[in-house]
């Protein structure tokens, strides 16, 4: 870092002589950007393709905000009645039906390009989600939410909520049979919340459902209210990341006090853009050749008719599986002549509540555990975390059960079993899975870690026996270089927390150590379980008593059996 | 934070200092650092040829994304939609195609360009602690307080401060009455409990509006049913919200089949094997809209509540709670099915007042 250079050559810089150059010392002038680029022009980034899973979500939601613009310039978000006079298709031709749905028909069948457009738009929502909870599932797994980040984390998961809002309400626009369908089901929900429920269902309908108001309500949100937040959360998504500096993976050179990588320009600019040209390039591609959400055959709105095998969005069907699977009987309670609908309010209100405060507390609850207050930026390899990798996994079991259980009638049709059986099957799953996922989950990562001990000990099997001159045969162990050796000790494995004693020196009892046992537990439960990296002390040991590891040149002279040669190693 | 740093020799120095104090007596508690592994160089690094072999890939794929952008436009000119579903599949794929070539060979040339012909040295920077330097933090607080004894405010004047903040805190209040006031329209939720079914209101076929007489149900038919209404009611959005309401599902069994239904005693809600059953799921509120004749079971298609048509529609499996509410009927002088009078309880899902 030698800023020296920098301020001892304070010559003044030769005058502009080339276009640019005068374009940007009149900008300059004007604006002083030229601290901005001697700020970041060369800003160094670290380099992993799994950095590239938020860039996608960033880049999906460029494409959205593309094609949404397109869409708008088409669709007449209104509940007024007409019959449709278009020839196409020609089922609905005359048909009665809401503006908002035949203006979704004319965009797909005489705008040229709008069906494509409506298809990429729809298909980057679903990237959009699914970039995010993997961008997320990277973040939470390599521990990227520890000090400083956990507020960037908190804006991470806001974003994912309001990208789930994203899709609900760009999903319900069209107002044909299924989304329809979708409105109901959360009208129910609205209303099996306590006390307030009814008065919501009013609120968001203007009525009872689905009255006229609810597309242009859901159209206000979907193009105005929350990509307006979500533009501005992730303004302050980015804006911390570079404020904070990108996490690196460990490895040679990388510490907490540095960042390796590459430069923002040319390679980061090159890299982003090109990044965002292929995102873009692949949702086109999927919009041309993929048909999604054709409308036209599920018909406008009515509240009579429901297809089998509806399904929602991906994001969506965790929620659909959850109310799918919650037992009817004995669930809805009457309290002093009100009802309180606990098949509706536990699996669509509690269940995704627990999810979302797991996500938002979990920062927070870890620190706490490890006792940690230092500020992070090597990421963890998930090996070394287990209980973090495990919880991790076990959350992730819940939600993929949940939206497997969303899916239970095509699975009944598909494999052709009861959809009763298969419902009962998911309810147990539903306890045990998570459970089992957890438990086996650790047992790889502290497997893992025993892994990486076993090869820093001992080094890589080189397949080659040697039969040493009193007879006994042994296998060269090849010792691992030392960045392999680094990338496999440099880790953390915290101990659980030690706590003051009971009572303090003079013998009363210490306020606060109720509080301090159970912390210490939950403590237990983390980091009981744990394997401590590899000290130098220890591989001098075990090559003490093993000599057989690694055999230097002269024992090389015994006598050599089996494969390998014997000029390989060194 | 210069370039000159980054070759491995330099930046392993610097990153190992601290680590590498205890080397020399034994073996240390932790390994040292090794630094940034050794830089590999590519081939486009060491041979010319290779750097202007992709150097050329480079320019073929942005000459590729001219042609996708071109070809684009060719689709969108001479094909296109002629309206049916196929003419516009074909016009889709056309420009769709045409535009992600574009796209991808702007990107992949962009890719390839980094990776193959840009500098691939790794540079460190350092990070420094993201906490304000205590003399700034000294500065910051002292200019925060100097702000607060200018404001006149501190340590008196409490109901100033607590006008000022119950001014602030109040005045969204206004706008939030007349919005909150309007926004549900008439807020009359106990619409909720009723439909638009009452005495003497015929049985229509859904969606034709057509009544149904009673001799015209067949043992083991299935009808959709919707209360009669003029033809222009049922172009209105009035409609829709009233049907949502109102659809039934209305079934005949061989009356030896029809075990129970919600009749209270004395009364007869059915009609010779023909019973109606409210069509809205009383979990979330989907129509239930699947019927298997030999069980009698009625399916809700969104969450797979069931329920049994040929014993008052009680739940058999599923997340709802309660059975479908049934809507008394009874056949009219001309023979036409008619409701006895509107659903007893409130349909649908259940709500907070639903039994008040």
């Amino acid at each position: 870092m030698s800023n020296a250079t920098h301020d001892t050559t304070v010559e003044a810089p030769a005058k502009p002589t080339t276009t640019v150059g005068k374009a940007a010392d009149y900008l300059d002038q004007r604006t002083s950007i030229g601290v901005a680029v001697k700020e970041f022009a060369r800003k160094v980034f670290p380099d992993h393709w799994s950095f590239m899973l938020g860039e996608i979500a960033l880049f999906s939601f460029v494409v959205l905000i593309a094609s949404g613009f397109f869409l708008t310039m088409f669709f007449e978000p209104s509940m007024a009645l007409t019959t449709y006079e278009g020839e196409h298709p020609a089922n609905m031709h005359g048909q009665l039906m809401s503006v908002a749905f035949s203006s979704t028909l004319e965009m797909s069948f005489e705008v040229r390009g709008g069906l494509l457009m409506r298809q990429i738009h729809h298909w980057s929502a679903l990237i959009f989600m699914a970039s995010i909870v993997v961008h997320m599932m990277r973040v939470f797994f390599t521990g990227a939410f520890r000090k400083p980040r956990e507020i960037n984390w908190i804006v991470g998961i806001l974003l994912m909520i309001l990208g789930l809002g994203a899709g609900f309400t760009g999903y319900s626009l069209p107002d044909d049979v299924l989304s329809g369908n979708g409105l109901r089901i959360t009208d129910g929900v609205v209303k099996s919340i306590p006390v307030l429920g009814s008065p919501l269902s009013y609120l968001i309908f203007g009525g009872e459902f689905p009255g006229h108001h609810i597309v242009p309500r859901l159209f206000t949100l979907h193009i105005f209210v929350i990509p307006g937040i979500l533009l501005a959360l992730i303004a302050l998504h980015l804006f911390l990341m570079v404020l904070q500096k990108h996490t690196q993976y460990p490895g040679g050179g990388r510490t907490d006090k540095n960042v390796v990588g590459y430069p923002a320009a040319p390679v980061y600019v090159a890299k982003m853009t090109g990044n965002f040209f292929i995102v873009a390039g692949v949702l086109t591609l999927m919009g041309a050749t993929m048909a999604i959400n054709n409308v036209w055959n599920y018909g406008p709105f009515d509240p009579s008719p429901v297809s089998a095998g509806a399904q929602p969005d991906w994001y969506m069907l965790f929620l659909e599986g959850s109310l799918r699977l919650m037992p009817g009987q004995g669930t809805e309670w009457v309290i002093a002549g009100f009802t309180l609908p606990l098949n509706v309010l536990v699996p669509a209100v509690v269940i995704p509540g627990i999810l979302f405060t797991f996500l938002i507390v979990y920062p927070f609850l870890e620190a706490k555990v490890t006792g940690d207050d230092r500020e992070h930026h090597v990421l963890d390899r998930p090996r070394n975390r287990p209980a973090r990798t495990a919880l991790g996994v076990a959350f992730l079991a819940a939600f993929i059960i949940l939206a497997l259980a969303g899916s239970n009638d095509l699975i009944a049709t598909h494999f052709g079993l009861s959809i009763n059986a298969i419902t009962w099957v998911f309810r147990i799953l539903f306890f045990v899975g998570p459970v089992f996922a957890y438990y086996i989950t650790k047992r790889i990562c502290l497997g893992l870690q025993r892994k990486d001990r076993e090869l820093v000990l001992h080094g890589h099997e080189s397949g080659r026996i040697v039969r040493y001159a009193h007879g006994e045969y042994v296998e060269v162990h090849t010792p691992l270089d030392e960045q392999e050796r680094w990338l496999r000790v440099n880790y953390e494995a915290p101990a659980p927390l030690a706590i003051a004693p009971k009572t303090d020196a003079r013998g009363v009892k210490r306020k606060g150590y109720a509080s301090d046992k159970r912390w210490q537990g939950l403590s237990r439960f983390f980091y009981e379980d744990r394997v401590s990296p590899v000290t130098p002390a220890e591989v001098e040991a075990a090559h003490s008593h093993g000599e057989h590891d690694q055999l230097d040149g002269s024992e090389r002279q015994a006598v050599e059996a089996g494969v390998g040669s014997t000029s390989r190693e060194h | 934070m210069s370039e000159n740093q980054n070759t491995p020799a330099d930046a392993s120095t610097e990153v190992t200092v601290g680590s590498q104090a205890g080397t020399a007596v034994g073996p240390a508690e932790r390994f040292p650092d090794p630094g940034i592994p050794e830089h590999k160089h590519r081939l486009t690094d060491t041979d010319p040829r290779a750097a202007r072999r992709a150097e050329r890939t480079v320019t073929l794929l942005f000459v590729l994304s001219i042609l996708g952008t071109i070809g684009s436009i060719v689709a969108y000119v001479m094909v296109p939609p002629d309206g049916t579903a196929s003419g516009v599949r074909l016009s889709t794929l056309l420009i769709g195609l045409g535009l992600a070539v574009s796209l991808l060979g702007i990107g992949i040339a962009g890719i390839h360009w980094a990776k193959a012909l840009m500098g691939d040295r790794e540079m460190v920077q350092e990070r420094h602690p993201l906490a304000t330097n205590d003399a700034d933090r000294i500065v910051a607080v002292k200019d925060l307080n100097d702000g607060l004894a200018d404001s006149g405010v501190v340590g008196r004047r409490g109901v100033l401060k607590g006008a000022f903040f119950a001014a602030l805190a109040l005045f969204p209040v206004a706008i939030a009455v007349p919005l909150i006031g309007s926004v549900g329209g008439d807020w009359n939720i106990s619409a909720f409990k009723h439909t638009m079914w009452k005495r003497g209101t015929r049985l229509a076929i859904d969606p034709s509006g057509r009544p149904i007489k009673a001799s015209d149900v067949t043992v083991g038919s299935v009808f959709h049913v919707i209360p009669e209404t003029t033809e222009e009611f049922r172009e209105t959005h009035e409609w829709i919200t009233e049907k949502s309401k109102a659809v039934v599902l209305m079934v005949r069994l061989n009356p030896e089949d029809l075990r129970t239904d919600q009749s209270p005693e004395g009364e007869t809600w059915s009609h010779e094997g023909i019973v109606a059953y409210s069509k809205i799921c009383t979990h979330v509120g989907c129509p239930v809209a699947l019927y298997e004749q030999q069980t009698h079971h009625l399916l809700c298609p969104c969450h797979q509540s069931t329920f049994d048509i040929a014993d008052s529609a009680k739940v058999v499996f599923g997340p709802a709670n309660r059975r479908l509410p049934q809507l008394p009927i009874t056949v009219d002088d001309e023979g036409y099915l008619v409701a006895q009078d509107d659903f007893a309880e409130p349909i649908g899902p259940s709500f907070w007042e639903r039994l008040k």
